[in-house]
């Protein structure tokens, strides 16, 4: 793909903030056309760099008060299987996201809960049991800013 | 506030976030125009704020993303403030989270290669204000993303 444009940087700024607009509404103030813009669209999809769709939603305002991150440090490394884990961390619905990392924990994980102790519920009966979770620490998000990155 | 109805919608809807709301209509066996004032009124609340598109930042020669946890010298008052009011104006910096917990803050930093990241980190990072320690989580696969809340 031929490098981004300054139109095309400005294109995925705005679709990042807001993708539900329309091509005849982000073309306007683009000021390329409605086709032009679509074009556009479908060629960062083309090239991956639009990865895909994410429905944003309040999880506070659907009762999800609390977010947890969570360092995981597997035990006995290298006798449990990394897939193993994975599968079993990423099946549970309360996990948003799994990350693998190098550093001082293995996996950082993404938690949702209705509140601490829903929380509590979830770290006990489900993370704690998981095929090789060792070394657990917990940081509850108090506040999150996506920025737009160097586009 | 929200019935079975609508949770199921937004269970459909999270899952794909590219739906028309004919086709999540069909799949939660309401009416489109159901669906739709359903959808409205959600947004209207607060609870559905968008759909917006994943940027995959390797794509675009983003290769390293690296997590920095970061612990904040609290002895000055406004630590947080003036250390989250200079991260900001660094570009690579695509994500700041604070927390409660063992780690004050942590930032995503995304990078074109180690070399790169080594000259943000030092340039950019080490001189940002009342950092009292840094602890970096070197990202090598996300195995899940979906970041969907257990509705």
């Amino acid at each position: 793909m031929t490098p981004l444009d300054d139109i095309d940087t400005r294109l995925l700024r705005a679709l990042s903030m807001d993708a539900g607009q329309s091509a005849g509404a982000l073309g306007r103030v683009l000021g390329l056309s409605q086709p032009a813009t679509w074009r556009r669209i479908r060629r960062l999809e083309e090239a991956g760099i639009i990865h895909g769709r994410m429905l944003r939603l309040d999880a506070e305002k659907l009762g999800f008060g609390v977010t947890v991150f969570l360092g995981v440090k597997l035990a006995l490394r290298g006798r449990v299987s990394l897939e193993d884990f994975e599968r079993a961390v990423s099946a549970i619905p309360e996990v948003q996201t799994v990350e693998h990392v190098l550093g001082l924990y293995d996996y950082r994980l993404r938690v949702v809960a209705r509140d601490l102790s829903d929380f509590e519920r979830v770290l006990r009966r489900r993370i704690m049991t998981l095929p090789g979770a060792g070394d657990v620490e917990a940081n509850v998000l108090l506040s999150e800013e996506r920025l737009a990155g160097p586009l | 506030m929200l019935d079975d109805e609508d949770r199921r919608i937004l269970r459909y809807w999270q899952e794909e976030p590219t739906l028309t709301h004919a086709e999540l209509a069909q799949r939660a066996g309401l009416t489109t125009g159901r669906t739709t004032r359903r959808i409205a009124r959600m947004q209207d609340l607060g609870v559905v704020q968008g759909v917006g598109v994943v940027i995959d930042w390797a794509a675009l020669g983003y290769a390293v993303e690296v997590s920095l946890r970061i612990t904040l010298d609290k002895t000055q008052g406004n630590a947080f403030d003036s250390f989250m009011a200079q991260a900001r104006k660094v570009p690579e910096v695509i994500e700041i989270q604070t927390f409660l917990g063992r780690v004050d803050v942590r930032l995503s930093i995304i990078a074109r290669d180690m070399a790169h990241y080594q000259q943000i980190y030092r340039s950019r990072i080490l001189t940002l204000p009342h950092i009292s320690e840094i602890e970096a989580l070197m990202h090598v696969a996300r195995i899940k993303t979906s970041e969907g809340l257990p509705l």
